[in-house]
């Protein structure tokens, strides 16, 4: 069976913007409504096409490629391997979860709800054709395009500081963008000089780079991924962003769309560049390292719950990039794995921080408190996703730190163990949130909470769902990861340590 | 004196038999409880009623499996006592392999009875003693999934899986102590808890994580084998991280700080998690690692030292506390570093700590629930200054108290007196030092025990005018007089029922004899005489003179020992108060240093395109023209590379 599925995963969001843009003035319920409903269709749309690519069992399924401009080599080429079958899946399941988040909220100081539901399936449709594209080119594009729909929805819905923030966005995304571009070039001239000018992914990779060059181009992309990561020191946009933006948005930036950057190293600077991989890879580790250690400390200073998580959000990115560059197995499975819990459990923790500001009308920690009382499912919503984000055995977040913490530890001792005291800071930047704010006696403010409503139980039950049943079975999630991972590894041409006494055969 | 440790166990190698029959269906110990707490925590406020009823029945049931279980495991021989029950496959990354299983042997099946067992009992006792809270779904459901928790923990046959159930307690034990979260203190301890724990977490994890750098596995069948073949630096590595962990569940040195904060949590709680089952996870642990510690010299001192050093910090704090609930609480960490000692000690001690862990399980379960039904009759006092004669009023309390009072300082032939001789006994023998703070241990044990008899029971009332102490409802006091019988049987029963605990254990933690230097009758004299005089002193201190109902200045060691020796204090200037200085420059230097730097730009721009905002709509138009640079530049880069 040859159905499009990608295509379609792109062409039905894409529709459903436009759609939703032209529906009339007036009829801003029915927008929203059109809106989530392409959402859902889309998520049951990767879902099956999920289903059907485990049945086919193929590493690499759904190759669709069209020339787009032949003279230049330009396709429009897409395809999915585990890795980004799982975060097309992802982004897809999030989407209607984050639009039914915002389904009041963007009617908030009488703004017109219509463009936020319209922007988010645009991006949706962006970051699906990033994560499918098999095209250096249309990759390029789209990464860059997405930029333009999050400027708005940063710039259109955030708080008082929002232009400032989008602003701030935009230029280091654009500058990062630029100087991917000038690397997409440069990989360009090297097929060109090779005799075959074409930008498709796998015949890049099939080229034979020179070493002193695979290094400036590792650079260029590993600049524009970065900071969209974002890794340390290229994170100081996110806070920001995170803080100014809608909750549901900053969910949508911090928890779908920057893994447009790490999934980016995986699938273009793994196996485009593995000389200048291995070389710069200790280079790597250490920055994650610090991500994770430094955007921990920061989460705990901060007294803004937006910025907090967007603080967490940059420690783990770090361990997600971390995993990346150990190189091994479990480093990249689990990174691959994190992305995808890291989208779940921030995007969890997010909108029932956009619960509460409803509720209350401030982002400060400290004018919350003894929430708990009044609204138990509330409290226990945030308990959950906070837990989620401190990776709680049990839950979904816990088996990819670990295996990234496995795969780091058994090339890079040191990096394992640092990485590590990162547990210790998540168990306290979640529970000292959640105590200043869930915990202790009743405040005046906080006295007649109203507990969740249905639509945000609704938010909610579908990600504590997914937490809980991949952390109890991530088998076939895994499965699928690391058919995915393999190659690009036998790309980079390394392979896992040995252990040093292996078990007997036989057992397991 | 030898280290025991430089005699290697002789753990016998038995691959498990595969689960049929009535084995096949051990995961329902695990799922009868979890299904509980599901049910409860999901229901939600309109389960308050019923919340007792369906509460206890999840791990009466499980306890009335876990005896079917054991009494088929008896009658098998004992080289096939051990069962292996695999569940499903939870994932494969490269070439590493986790499998969820359990394992029943005869030490999982010990923890397994005593943890529905004695965890049926504390949920009974709690329909009473919770009767008027308004929370009792959530209250049981935290208990369920704790029981659930537990028995992951000690059924899991994979390190990571155990890990799981490892952190599952952990959760359990927060929710729990932060029960009463409307109380600022109560959360503050639940987070305290918590991150401790994190602390043992790190080990932990690192020790599960090197195990698979080591061995390319984390599952029981696959380690154990191997460890013998293992580099040593390794292996000394491997346990001491393990022992780290030991150190956060177990509330050991020099992560003790949080078991006495822990005593926020309702008194049930104390008894069933900070008291009977979850702090003995610690101890579990190094037994069930045995393969990893024999012959480990280096982490198997290091046990010794952590058990040592507990076992005196825990008591000498509890001679001071006049909080009632505290000073059980530092008599449990005292406790638990018996244990650990005795795990320290390799095969010869493997047994006796485990026979400990099941004797404190009792008698410590019993004075928690004691310490509870006096607080219940009490208005909720907690300060034993303002007990005393309350064996009148409280009749049934104090005959149960006292049975638990008289098995923990090992008067025979009360429980505690057969399982801590026995740990006196293979410490002398082993480790002089270790072994005579052990001794030196059972005479404070005596004393603050005795001292908390006296000021709760005995001497004169020192009650609030408004207090009426009464007894306790039927609930609460059956599950005292079954705890309390068991204090009173349950060491001997434990030693010579059948073939004894020792011989039960055997084939799981080997065997090993080390020859003490004086006869054994001579040593339990000694011992005695040590507890003796402990009661003696403690008498005349607080039994001869009335006791004051302020508490007095105390010397420098009461002060110490009442702030817990200084624990948090340490904490606080070494981790806290340094670690916020940090957090709060980095905070700074982030928005200003990191920020500034890249910002600087942004800055100039944002003025920028303010400015230009006066003129135009917004910053659409600016984002536009950079959109159309980088279209320009791509289109020019095109047509270079069409060039040549």
């Amino acid at each position: 069976m040859n159905f499009p599925w990608l295509t379609t995963l792109i062409a039905v969001p894409l529709l459903g913007a436009a759609l939703t843009a032209l529906v009339p003035r007036g009829l801003e319920l029915a927008a929203k409504r059109l809106a989530l409903f392409i959402a859902v269709i889309t998520a049951i749309i990767a879902l099956v096409a999920a289903v059907a690519f485990v049945g086919e069992g193929q590493p690499e399924q759904f190759v669709e490629q069209y020339e787009w401009v032949g003279s230049l080599g330009v396709f429009y080429a897409v395809g999915a391997n585990g890795v980004s079958l799982s975060l097309i899946v992802l982004t897809a399941v999030v989407t209607p979860i984050v639009l039914l988040a915002m389904w009041r909220e963007a009617e908030a100081e009488r703004r017109n709800p219509k463009p936020f539901f319209a922007l988010v399936l645009l991006l949706e449709a962006m970051i699906i054709g990033t994560f499918a594209a098999q095209d250096v080119l249309l990759f390029y594009v789209l990464f860059e395009a997405m930029l333009v729909p999050m400027y708005f929805l940063i710039g259109l819905y955030g708080g008082p500081q929002r232009r400032y923030a989008a602003v701030k966005f935009l230029l280091y995304n654009l500058l990062g963008g630029l100087i991917m571009l000038a690397a997409v070039i440069g990989l360009y001239v090297q097929s060109v000089n090779a005799g075959q000018p074409s930008f498709l992914l796998a015949d890049l990779v099939a080229l034979e780079v020179p070493v002193d060059i695979q290094r400036w181009l590792f650079l260029g992309f590993m600049f524009a991924f970065a900071i969209k990561a974002p890794l340390w020191p290229f994170h100081t946009w996110l806070p920001d962003a995170a803080a100014e933006s809608t909750p549901a948005n900053a969910a949508y930036l911090s928890g779908v769309m920057d893994k447009v950057g790490t999934f980016g190293m995986i699938a273009l600077v793994l196996p485009l560049f593995p000389d200048a991989t291995r070389e710069f890879a200790p280079v790597v580790v250490v920055l994650a390292v610090i991500s994770i250690v430094y955007g921990a400390l920061l989460a705990v200073g901060q007294t803004d719950m937006k910025r907090l998580i967007a603080y967490t959000s940059i420690s783990h990115f770090g361990f997600i990039v971390l995993g990346i560059f150990a190189l091994t197995s479990q480093g990249v499975a689990g990174s691959t794995l994190y992305m995808v819990n890291h989208g779940l459990s921030t995007v969890a923790l997010f909108v029932i921080v956009g619960f509460l500001i409803v509720r209350r009308g401030s982002r400060l920690v400290a004018d919350y408190g003894g929430v708990a009382q009044p609204a138990p499912i509330l409290a226990g919503s945030l308990l959950f996703a906070g837990l989620s984000g401190l990776a709680l055995p049990g839950l979904a977040t816990f088996v990819s730190e670990f295996l990234v913490l496995v795969g780091t530890y058994s090339r890079y001792r040191a990096a394992g163990v640092v990485a590590t005291v990162g547990i210790i800071l998540a168990a306290l930047y979640i529970l000292l949130f959640y105590q200043r704010t869930m915990t202790g006696p009743a405040r005046e403010a906080t006295r007649d909470f109203p507990d969740l409503r249905r639509r945000e139980i609704l938010v909610v039950a579908p990600l504590v769902a997914l937490l809980l049943a991949v952390g109890f079975f991530p088998k076939p999630l895994l499965d699928v990861i690391d058919d995915g991972v393999r190659p690009t590894l036998v790309e980079v041409g390394v392979s896992d340590p040995e252990p040093i006494t292996p078990a007997a055969e036989g057992s397991e | 004196m030898t280290l025991a440790s430089a005699l290697v166990g002789q753990t016998t190698e038995e691959t498990p038999s595969l689960a049929e029959g009535v084995f096949s269906s051990t995961w329902l110990l695990i799922a009868l409880p979890l299904l509980g707490a599901a049910v409860l925590l999901l229901g939600g406020r309109r389960l308050n009623r019923i919340a007792p009823v369906l509460g206890c029945a999840a791990p009466v049931l499980a306890f009335v499996l876990a005896a079917v279980l054991f009494f088929s495991m008896v009658g098998r021989a004992p080289e096939e006592r051990a069962i292996s029950v695999p569940m499903y496959d939870f994932f494969t990354v490269g070439d590493y392999s986790v499998a969820v299983g359990l394992l029943l042997d005869q030490l999982s099946m010990a923890f397994a009875l005593l943890i529905t067992g004695v965890g049926s009992l504390i949920h009974i006792y709690s329909i009473g003693y919770m009767e008027h809270d308004e929370n009792k779904q959530r209250f049981f459901g935290y208990l369920n999934l704790f029981v659930a928790a537990m028995l992951l923990l000690v059924l899991a046959d994979d390190y990571l899986i155990l890990y799981v159930g490892w952190e599952g307690v952990g959760l359990a034990s927060y929710l729990l102590i932060g029960f009463w979260q409307h109380k600022d203190s109560a959360a503050v301890a639940a987070k305290k808890a918590f991150v401790v724990n994190r602390v043992g977490d790190f080990g932990m994890s690192l020790a599960v994580i090197s195990m698979v750098v080591v061995f390319g596995s984390t599952a029981f069948a696959a380690v154990f084998p191997a460890a013998a073949g293992a580099p040593n630096d390794w292996l000394v590595a491997i346990g001491l991280l393990l022992l780290l962990g030991a150190c956060g569940k177990s509330a050991q040195f020099p992560l003790q700080s949080w078991l006495l904060d822990a005593m926020e949590g309702p008194t049930p709680v104390s008894a069933l998690i900070h008291a009977a089952t979850m702090v003995t996870a610690g101890v579990y642990l190094i037994v069930r690692s045995a393969a990893i510690y024999n012959g480990n010299e280096i982490a198997q001192t290091a046990v010794v030292i952590v058990g040592t050093i507990t076992l005196l910090m825990g008591a000498i704090i509890g001679c001071a506390k006049d909080d009632i609930k505290k000073a059980l609480a530092g008599s449990t960490m005292s406790q638990i570093g018996y244990m650990m000692l005795a795990a320290g000690l390799g095969p010869a001690g493997y047994a006796f700590a485990i026979f400990h862990l099941l004797t404190h399980g009792f008698f410590k379960a019993d004075l928690f629930l004691g310490a509870g039904s006096v607080m219940h009759g009490t208005n909720d006092e907690v300060d034993m200054r303002r007990y005393g004669a309350l064996r009148v009023a409280m009749p049934i309390t104090f005959l149960t108290f006292a049975a638990g009072y008289l098995a923990i300082i090992g008067i025979p032939p009360f429980a505690g007196f057969f399982s801590k001789d026995s740990i006196i006994e293979v410490a002398i023998a082993s480790n002089f030092v270790a072994g005579f703070c052990a001794l030196v241990g059972a005479g404070i044990t005596a004393f603050y025990m005795t001292r908390v008899m006296l000021l709760t029971f005995l001497g004169e009332k020192r009650w609030a005018a408004d207090a009426h102490p009464h007894e306790s409802p039927l609930v609460m006091t059956i599950p005292l007089m079954i705890l309390g019988g068991l204090s009173v049987v349950g060491g001997a029963a434990l030693l010579y029922l059948g073939g004894g605990i020792v011989e039960w254990l055997e084939p799981v933690t080997g065997e090993e004899h080390v020859e003490l230097g004086i006869p054994i009758w001579a040593l339990t004299l000694i011992t005695l005489a040590v507890v003796l005089v402990g009661v003696f002193i403690a008498w005349q201190i607080f039994g001869r003179q009335p006791v004051p109902v302020t508490q007095p200045r105390g010397s420098v060691v009461t002060v110490a020992a009442r702030a817990d020796l200084y624990g948090d204090a340490v904490n606080e200037a070494v981790f806290m108060r340094p670690g916020q200085y940090l957090t709060r420059s980095l905070v700074y230097v982030d928005n200003r240093g990191v920020d500034g730097a890249v910002v600087g730009t942004a800055a100039a721009v944002g003025r920028f395109s303010t400015r230009l905002r006066r003129w135009q709509t917004g910053f659409v138009r600016s984002y536009a023209l950079s959109m159309l640079v980088g279209a320009a530049i791509v289109v020019v880069a095109m047509l270079v590379v069409r060039l040549p």
